[in-house]
């Protein structure tokens, strides 16, 4: 039987809900049975694409977040998308070290989620917002091949 | 998130508890900063064992922290990183200014 399973939620872009966003996906999560590595890798992809949406997207206003997540077999998709200010230039957003926040970043953010999940796939338009779609292949473990 | 912060010489010491993200690190940057302040120590000690969650915000924490420090020829020590933490910090090159030791 296909395992496929789907869940979407609206978030305002306050710094609290950071946590809350990636508690709820890597519990969405567990379904997979994924091994404690796994989980935290989603953890923290999740934690630095809504953190995103927050310091970037809506950097001095208050806006929506999207998540909409999804398994299918055995991979995780998490959508994450804003209606915020959009990234000019895709390519040197995701460098790693590069950042236009004066505070305190790293520039680290697509680094953690492209090197956490398995793919990651970004589009953006400015003025209009942006879509990160990330993927991770869950590994199916004995446990979990029996149940189904 | 919570920090216990001692002082004894030139040695500081912060325990950092909890998760360090984006919400939680403006809190610990400022009580980190103040005892810098107060106490100009010449090496800190970022104790990282009860820490159960990072994302790159803590890499901006520890980084930001030893601009501080180095100015004043100080260095920086982060000790007790678990495996998902050690991996973000090694993912940033983070080793190359800081020591950086893993949980035993």
């Amino acid at each position: 039987m296909e395992n496929k399973n789907s869940f979407s939620m609206t978030v305002l872009s306050k710094s609290v809900n950071e946590s809350f966003v990636r508690s709820v996906v890597s519990a969405f999560a567990l379904g997979l049975d994924p091994t404690v590595e796994e989980i935290s890798d989603i953890k923290t992809a999740v934690s630095e694409a809504v953190t995103n949406c927050i310091v970037h997207a809506y950097k001095d206003t208050i806006g929506k977040i999207y998540i909409s997540c999804e398994i299918k077999d055995n991979v995780l998709s998490v959508k994450i998308r804003d209606r915020g200010v959009g990234i000019e230039n895709i390519e040197q957003a995701m460098e790693p070290l590069f950042t236009t926040s004066d505070d305190e970043r790293a520039g680290l953010g697509f680094a953690v989620m492209e090197s956490f999940m398995d793919s990651i796939k970004v589009r953006s338009a400015v003025g209009k917002g942006t879509t990160v779609l990330l993927k991770k292949h869950i590994s199916v473990r004995y446990a979990n091949k029996k149940q189904r | 998130m919570a920090v216990e912060i001692s002082a004894r010489g030139e040695v500081l010491t912060a325990v950092l508890i909890g998760e360090i993200d984006h919400h939680s690190a403006f809190y610990i940057r400022k009580e980190i900063d103040s005892a810098i302040e107060l106490n100009m120590p010449s090496l800190l000690i970022l104790d990282f064992e009860r820490v159960t969650f990072m994302d790159s915000s803590g890499i901006g924490l520890v980084m930001g922290r030893y601009k501080t420090i180095a100015k004043r020829c100080g260095e920086v020590h982060v000790v007790g990183a678990k495996p998902q933490i050690y991996k973000v910090m090694k993912l940033s090159g983070l080793e190359r200014l800081v020591r950086l030791e893993k949980c035993s």
